[in-house]
């Protein structure tokens, strides 16, 4: 049996159904459609009254979701696209994110983002959200990369007492396979060394986690080990798992699918330089999108994100200096 | 004298209508086969990305369009290939935004329905439902401001979109400021796969327009006809200085929501009502009625043709080369490859 990025995302919110009342899903299109991308496919049927059509209202759906958790339930909800969500900031960010804090009530809920750039998706359609919600104090900001990990930490997300955005790579939704679900987690706030090496650490999330392993296999041939760390989850961020490794390598670059402006790559950045300084040998890299809007034609779109091959490069020229 | 004026004006009436009818079939044509043929692009795998089509819904995009005039302002959504025809988009810039041609308005960077060309007062719609209302009142403030009288922006939305917070505040904007702003919602009954009842309350959105205080109007979508009439109407009254009006017609979209759907939650009784009639074959057997069937296959020869030239147009056109592209969002300039972009 094999399991794609998104069964697991779907086994995720089933078992959290099956095993806590509480937990209800909304979403445009996630009842008996079950889902843009089939997230929610026959859990409508399974968990009757819990699995229930939203209007196309992002501001509303995400106001309903605070409310709902301050009454004691843990939301999911379903945005069809991350893009969309933009709609829902307001509840989002400065009600959901500023509750636990101006109240001592917690605000469990998990808003779930499809994320990222597939071919021919454009400019509203391929976003990566991740660096605006984790902004912004008071949410956890999950960035999964494997199928075990779109499986354990949407289960965590769920069970967490704060508010979650749980940002899920559509490129990763299909092709992505593993060959069972997992048994066991490592916790979702932790960063993970995906793949080992002494030379350099490549810092990264989501589905470029692929892409920086793709780029550590081609410099094997040119007799580098590069080390790179999954951060699994961007906010909080896992510092001491970087440090660890810059440690050992003494170099790094830090590689984001989404805009170089602010955000985690820039972040993973400025923690090393500032607390790690006397590890590097190397200034420290980072390789971002291009600072435009996501095109649309495969062409443009291939050339704006960081690919294999770009941060392969980058990493050589991190290698040499 | 006064006999022969009279018949005089019904006859320029007739032929008015009767000009207008030929633009509207011929938008419906156009749109139709331009569109069956994108369904054919698309699953030759020559289009990347999405596929929207408008099937089902031509008559009332249509009539939208071909009730503005060169001045006006149209702010099409996902299914008015027809309005967009009607109103003046050439089918090529259709093509080019699906095929990612450079030479499109959208140069391959924005693809699909995410066109437009603001040289030809159309706006490139974002995919966020329900934005262009308030964008499209900022354009028609402008004008007033700027002291361009008689001017109408015509936008559409689906059953869906008026569920969305900026559908309502840029209505009530609108109306607030008593904009000459045409809103047509075409409820076909479903948003994706979300019936009515799970989108909102209401009997019929078109009541919704007394709460707004704009003027409502309701129309069968189906009908050609009706909605030329109506839609003439309600835009003719917003250039008059009667504020925005709410246009609501009832139709089926008969396709899926996007190419990859089949639709196959669509209730087969509303598609065997009334609702579900195909405008094109509604207006193609109304015109053999009325002894004008020659004339209709004549429009769709001509469409064919047209559709065909486009094809092979704007297939052969360059397609975006990103070490010739200009990489910044500002015109102002953009900062240094070497702040961390790939
Ligand atoms: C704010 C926002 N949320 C979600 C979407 C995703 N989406 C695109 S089309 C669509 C359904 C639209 O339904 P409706 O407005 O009824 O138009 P129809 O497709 O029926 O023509 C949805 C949910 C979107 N484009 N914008």
């Amino acid at each position: 049996m094999s399991v794609t990025y998104l069964d697991a995302i779907r086994s995720a919110q089933e078992k959290a159904l099956a095993s806590d009342p509480t937990v209800f899903i909304y979403g445009q299109d996630v009842g008996r459609f079950g889902g843009a991308f089939k997230a929610t496919k026959n859990l409508a049927e399974r968990f009757p009254g819990r699995v229930i059509d939203s209007p196309i209202s992002e501001d509303a759906m995400v106001g309903m979701a605070v409310g709902a958790a301050m009454e004691g339930m843990r939301p999911i909800v379903e945005m069809q696209f991350a893009d969309f969500s933009t709609v829902g900031l307001n509840q989002m960010l400065n009600h959901a994110a500023t509750t636990y804090w101006r109240t001592g009530r917690t605000c469990p809920m998990v808003l779930r983002l499809p994320s990222g750039g597939t071919p021919g998706s454009g400019p509203f359609h391929s976003q990566s959200m991740e660096a605006i919600y984790s902004h912004y104090p008071g949410i956890v900001v999950m960035t999964p990369a494997t199928v075990e990990d779109a499986y354990t930490m949407l289960l965590e997300a769920v069970e967490m007492p704060d508010p979650v955005v749980f940002c899920e790579h559509k490129l990763l939704y299909y092709h992505l396979k593993s060959d069972h679900l997992p048994e066991s987690a490592v916790p979702a706030l932790r960063a993970q060394v995906v793949r080992a090496g002494r030379d350099v650490t490549c810092v990264t999330y989501s589905a470029m986690v692929h892409e920086a392993v793709a780029a550590a296999k081609e410099l094997v041939e040119e007799g580098y080990e590069v080390e790179v760390v999954d951060l699994r989850t961007v906010k909080p961020l896992d510092t001491d798992t970087i440090l660890a490794s810059v440690a050992r390598t003494g170099r790094l670059l830090a590689v984001g699918e989404s805009w170089p402006w602010g955000g985690a790559s820039a972040e993973v950045v400025a923690r090393v330089a500032a607390e790690g300084f006397e590890l590097l040998d190397a200034p420290p890299k980072r390789l971002n999108a291009k600072d435009t809007p996501i095109p649309y034609h495969p062409n443009l779109w291939a050339a704006h994100r960081p690919t294999a091959v770009r941060i392969a490069a980058a990493l050589r020229e991190v290698l040499r200096y | 004298m006064a006999i022969r004026a009279a018949a005089a004006a019904v006859r320029s009436i007739q032929e008015g209508t009767d000009a207008r009818m030929e633009r509207l079939g011929r938008a419906m044509l156009r749109a139709r086969l331009l569109e069956e043929k994108l369904g054919s692009l698309y699953r030759a795998g020559r289009i990347v990305g999405g596929v929207y089509l408008g099937r089902g819904q031509e008559a009332l995009s249509g009539a939208g369009g071909v009730a503005l005039r060169k001045g006006d302002i149209f702010a099409p959504l996902i299914r008015d290939m027809a309005g967009r025809l009607a109103f003046g988009e050439p089918m090529e810039d259709a093509l080019r935004a699906y095929l990612g041609s450079r030479l499109g308005p959208m140069k391959g960077r924005d693809g699909n329905i995410h066109r437009g060309d603001l040289s030809r007062g159309i706006l490139p719609m974002i995919s966020h439902l329900g934005a262009m209302v308030s964008t499209l009142a900022g354009v028609l403030m402008a004008k007033r401001m700027k002291g361009e009288k008689r001017k109408v922006g015509l936008t559409c939305a689906g059953d869906g979109a008026t569920s969305t917070g900026s559908f309502h505040e840029g209505l009530n904007l609108a109306a607030v400021e008593r904009l000459p702003l045409v809103v047509v919602v075409a409820d076909n009954g479903y948003a994706y796969s979300t019936p009515n009842e799970r989108q909102f309350a209401c009997a019929d959105l078109v009541d919704r327009a007394r709460g707004y205080g704009v003027q409502g109007h309701s129309v069968d979508g189906t009908d050609p006809w009706v909605c030329a009439e109506v839609l003439q109407g309600a835009v003719d009254r917003a250039r008059g200085g009667e504020g925005p009006q709410l246009v609501v017609g009832k139709l089926l979209r008969l396709c899926g929501h996007g190419e990859h759907d089949d639709g196959l939650y669509v209730d087969s009784k509303i598609q065997r009502s009334e609702r579900g009639r195909d405008c094109v074959q509604v207006m193609e057997s109304e015109m053999k009625k009325r002894g004008s069937g020659k004339e209709w296959q004549s429009w769709r020869a001509e469409a064919q043709a047209e559709v065909e030239a486009a094809v092979i147009k704007v297939s052969a056109e360059p397609v975006p080369d990103p070490f010739e592209e200009d990489w910044s969002a500002t015109k102002s300039g953009s900062e240094a490859e070497e702040s961390g972009s790939s």
